[in-house]
C-alpha cells in the first residue's frame, strides 16, 4: 500500500482522512511494515465501505488485513438503523461465525508427548474433516430449526457438552435474533449431515502448548501456565453459512438496485437494515452464527471425550469461544451517547474489554479472551480485549495471519507429503484430510503473525496473554 | 482480469475452455467459449477443476437439472456457479459436463456427473461459494469469457 495516503495517529494507528463520497474517515492498524504490505485492495475496499450509508465513526482494518470481497478480510464497519445504515454480505463473509475455541486440557507438555501419536490418530478418526465429509449426526427437519434457533444450548441438550460451556461462549452459545424462517429449504438439506465436522481450507484442530506467558496474572484468570496444553478448533458455520451467503447475495443484490443505495462495487452488495430484505438477513446470520456454535460445540465435546480415553486425568475445560465472521447488534458509546449499532466483522474477533456483562463472570475483571490463529508450523496466540479496543474498534482486533502467498503459487511450491515431512522434522505431527490441502496450507504461505499480534498489542485493540506452540494438528 | 493480463498457463489453460486464476486468499474460475452458454458450461468445469484432483476422473452417469436467476448476466454467472457449489454438496456428486439455456437473465441447464468418491475422484478443496470479485461476463475478441472469484 502507497503509505503516503495515510497519516500516523499513534503507534500502529493510521487514519485516512475523508475523500470523495467517503462519509467517514477510515482507520488501519498496523504497524509501518504491515501497513506497507498491505495489499492496495485494502486501500480501495475501506474506502468503499466508508462510503455505505449509515456508517459510524469510520471504516476500519485489523493488523492482519487483506484483500477479501465487498470488505476487506480483517474489516469493521458499525452502521446506525436509526440514520439508513445497511447490512452487508460482504461484511459477514460465506463463512458466517467462522470462529476459534480453546479448550485446556489441565496436563503439561510432557505429559500429552507420549500418547501424542495415538490422540491425533483418534482426533482424526472421530472428527470428521475435509471436502465432502459428512458427520454422524442426521438432523431432522425440525431438529434443524432447533439448532438455527439454539445454537450451543441445542447442542448441549443434545449431550455435547455441559451447560458449564454455554458460559464460555459468546453470547451465551446462542444469538436470540435467529430465524429459521429466513434460510433456505437448501440451506438445511445441505446442513443435515454436516454437523460435526471441520471443513477444509484454513479449517483446523490443534493439540498445542503454552510456550510463552506474557501476562501471568490474565494467564492466571484463564487457568493455564507456561508448559500447558490446549485444544484449539477452527471452524464456522460449514453448508448452512455458505448457503445463506449464496442466497442473500442475489437478495441483497436486487435491494441494492431496489432502494438505489450508493454502492461503489457489487462486491458489497447490502440493504438497509429497516427493510424486509435488510431484517431477513440479519436473522439468517443469527441461524448461520447459531450453527457455527452448535458445530464448534459439538466437535469440541468429541474432540474432548477422546482426550479423556487416551490421556487419563485431563479435565478440557473450555477457556472461551469466539466468531471472527458476524454481524451483530451491539450498543457502543459514540460522542457520550450510547447507540444500538450493527457491527460487521469480517475476520475480525470481537474482543471485549475489561466489565463487559457479556462476559462471564470469571473474565470480567480482565476482559474477553480470543484466539489468534497462525500457522500450523509457527504459533497461535491468546489475547484479551481491552478498554481502548471498545474506544478504538467497537472492541475488535485480528483473527489470523493472512496469506503472504495465493493456493495456487503454494501448491506450485509444494508438495503436501513434503509439508507432513517438514513438520514432522519439527515435531508437529500433520494429520490431513487432503494432500493438496496441506500444500496450500503451508507455514511459509502464510504472513508472520507475530507481527500482526504485536500490531494488536501496539495499538491497543488487545493485550497478548500467552503463545502456544502447535504438537499435532488436524487440517481438512 | 481479462485475457490481455493472463500469463502463459493461463492462456494455455484457455484452450481447453477453462482455467483458474489467482487471488491473494481464494482462487479464480474462469470459463470461456464461442457462446455465452459454452462460457458458462466451462466455468463450471473451472469450479470442479478445484473440487476433485482431476476432473477426467469424474464419469458421466447421471443427470440433475439446474435453474437460477439474477438480476443481470454477471449475477446469473454467480448464481449458477452457487447452484453447482449446492447441488454437489447436497448430492455428494461431482459433475463434469453441463448444458446452459440462458434466457434474459435466467438459467435452465443441467449438471452431469457421478456420486464423487474418495478413491477415483481424491480430494480437493472446498468452494464455499462464488463472489463478485473479479466477476464479469465480457466479449473479446469473438470469444466470451465468464469469471470469478471463488470463496474458498
Amino acid at each position: 500500500m502507497d503509505t503516503t495516503r495515510v497519516k500516523k495517529m499513534e503507534e500502529c494507528i493510521w487514519r485516512i482522512e475523508r475523500y470523495g463520497d467517503m462519509r467517514v474517515p477510515a482507520l488501519i492498524f498496523a504497524d509501518r511494515s504491515l501497513l506497507s504490505d498491505m495489499d492496495e485492495k485494502v486501500f480501495v475496499q475501506l474506502r468503499n465501505v466508508a462510503s455505505l450509508p449509515g456508517i459510524v465513526k469510520a471504516a476500519m482494518a485489523m493488523p492482519d488485513a487483506h484483500w477479501g470481497y465487498g470488505f476487506p478480510i480483517g474489516g469493521v464497519a458499525a452502521f446506525d438503523p436509526e440514520k439508513d445504515g445497511v447490512i452487508s454480505v460482504g461484511g459477514v463473509g460465506y463463512d458466517i461465525s467462522c470462529g476459534v475455541r480453546c479448550h485446556r486440557l489441565g496436563v503439561k507438555r510432557q505429559k500429552i508427548l507420549p500418547r501424542l501419536e495415538t490422540l491425533i490418530g483418534e482426533l482424526f478418526r472421530t472428527v470428521p474433516a475435509g471436502v465432502g465429509s459428512t458427520g454422524a449426526i442426521r438432523l431432522s427437519e425440525p431438529e434443524m430449526d432447533e439448532v438455527l434457533r439454539y445454537g450451543a444450548q441445542w447442542a448441549v441438550e443434545r449431550g455435547f457438552g455441559t451447560p458449564h460451556d454455554l458460559e464460555y461462549i459468546e453470547e451465551h452459545g446462542w444469538v436470540r435474533e435467529a430465524d429459521p424462517s429466513t434460510v433456505s429449504k437448501m440451506a438445511k438439506e445441505r446442513q443435515k449431515k454436516q454437523m460435526g465436522t471441520l471443513g477444509s481450507g484454513n479449517h483446523y484442530l490443534e493439540i498445542q502448548y503454552v510456550e510463552k506467558v506474557f501476562d501471568a496474572d490474565v494467564a492466571k484468570t484463564l487457568s493455564i501456565e507456561k508448559g500447558d496444553v490446549v485444544i484449539s478448533i477452527h471452524c464456522g458455520s460449514r453448508a448452512l453459512g455458505h448457503q445463506i451467503g449464496a442466497d442473500y447475495l442475489q437478495v441483497l443484490g436486487s435491494a441494492a438496485r431496489r432502494y438505489n443505495l450508493p454502492i461503489r462495487e457489487r462486491e458489497l452488495v447490502c440493504a438497509p437494515i429497516q427493510s424486509p430484505e435488510g431484517h431477513d438477513y440479519f436473522k439468517a446470520v443469527g441461524c448461520g452464527i447459531n450453527c457455527a456454535l452448535a458445530n464448534r460445540q459439538v466437535i469440541g465435546h468429541l474432540a474432548v471425550q477422546v482426550a479423556k480415553k487416551v490421556v487419563p486425568g485431563v479435565n478440557c475445560e473450555l477457556i472461551y469461544d469466539v466468531s471472527h465472521n458476524t454481524c451483530k447488534v451491539e450498543k457502543h458509546l459514540v460522542d457520550g451517547k450510547m447507540r444500538r449499532l450493527y457491527v460487521h466483522r469480517k475476520g475480525a474477533t470481537r474482543a471485549f474489554g475489561p466489565g463487559s456483562k457479556e462476559l462471564p463472570e470469571r473474565y470480567r475483571k480482565v476482559g474477553q479472551p480470543l484466539f489468534v490463529g497462525g500457522t500450523m508450523g509457527t504459533y497461535s496466540f491468546i489475547l484479551i480485549g481491552t478498554a481502548k479496543g471498545e474506544e478504538l474498534a467497537w472492541s475488535s482486533a485480528c483473527h489470523g495471519a493472512g496469506r503472504s502467498m495465493s493456493r495456487r503459487a503454494a501448491l506450485k511450491r509444494w508438495k503436501g507429503k513434503a509439508v507432513v515431512n517438514a513438520l514432522r522434522s519439527r515435531g508437529v505431527i500433520l494429520k490431513a484430510a487432503s494432500m493438496r490441502g496441506a500444500a496450500e496450507e503451508a507455514p511459509d504461505a502464510y504472513k508472520d503473525v507475530e507481527r500482526v499480534v504485536e500490531a494488536t498489542h501496539g495499538s491497543g485493540l488487545a493485550k497478548k496473554v500467552a503463545r502456544l506452540r502447535p504438537l499435532a494438528v488436524i487440517k481438512g | 482480469m481479462g485475457l490481455d493480463r493472463m500469463g502463459q498457463e493461463e492462456m494455455e489453460g484457455l484452450k481447453q475452455g477453462w482455467a483458474t486464476f489467482d487471488h491473494l486468499a481464494d482462487i479464480g474460475i474462469r470459463g470461456t467459449g464461442t457462446s455465452m452458454e459454452e462460457a458458462f458450461e466451462n466455468g463450471a468445469r473451472a469450479l470442479f477443476s478445484l473440487i476433485v484432483e482431476d476432473i477426467a476422473t469424474i464419469s458421466i452417469r447421471q443427470e440433475k437439472r439446474v435453474e437460477c436467476a439474477s438480476y443481470d448476466l454477471t449475477g446469473l454467472f454467480v448464481a449458477w456457479i452457487n447452484a453447482l457449489i449446492g447441488f454437489a454438496d447436497l448430492y455428494e456428486m461431482v459433475f463434469r459436463d453441463f448444458r446452459v439455456n440462458i434466457e434474459g437473465t435466467g438459467l435452465r441447464g443441467a449438471a452431469i456427473g457421478e456420486r464423487w468418491s474418495e478413491t477415483r475422484h481424491g480430494r480437493g478443496i472446498e468452494v464455499k461459494g462464488a463472489t463478485f470479485t473479479e466477476a464479469k461476463i465480457e466479449r473479446k475478441n469473438g470469444l466470451w469469457i465468464a469469471e470469478c472469484v471463488v470463496d474458498v
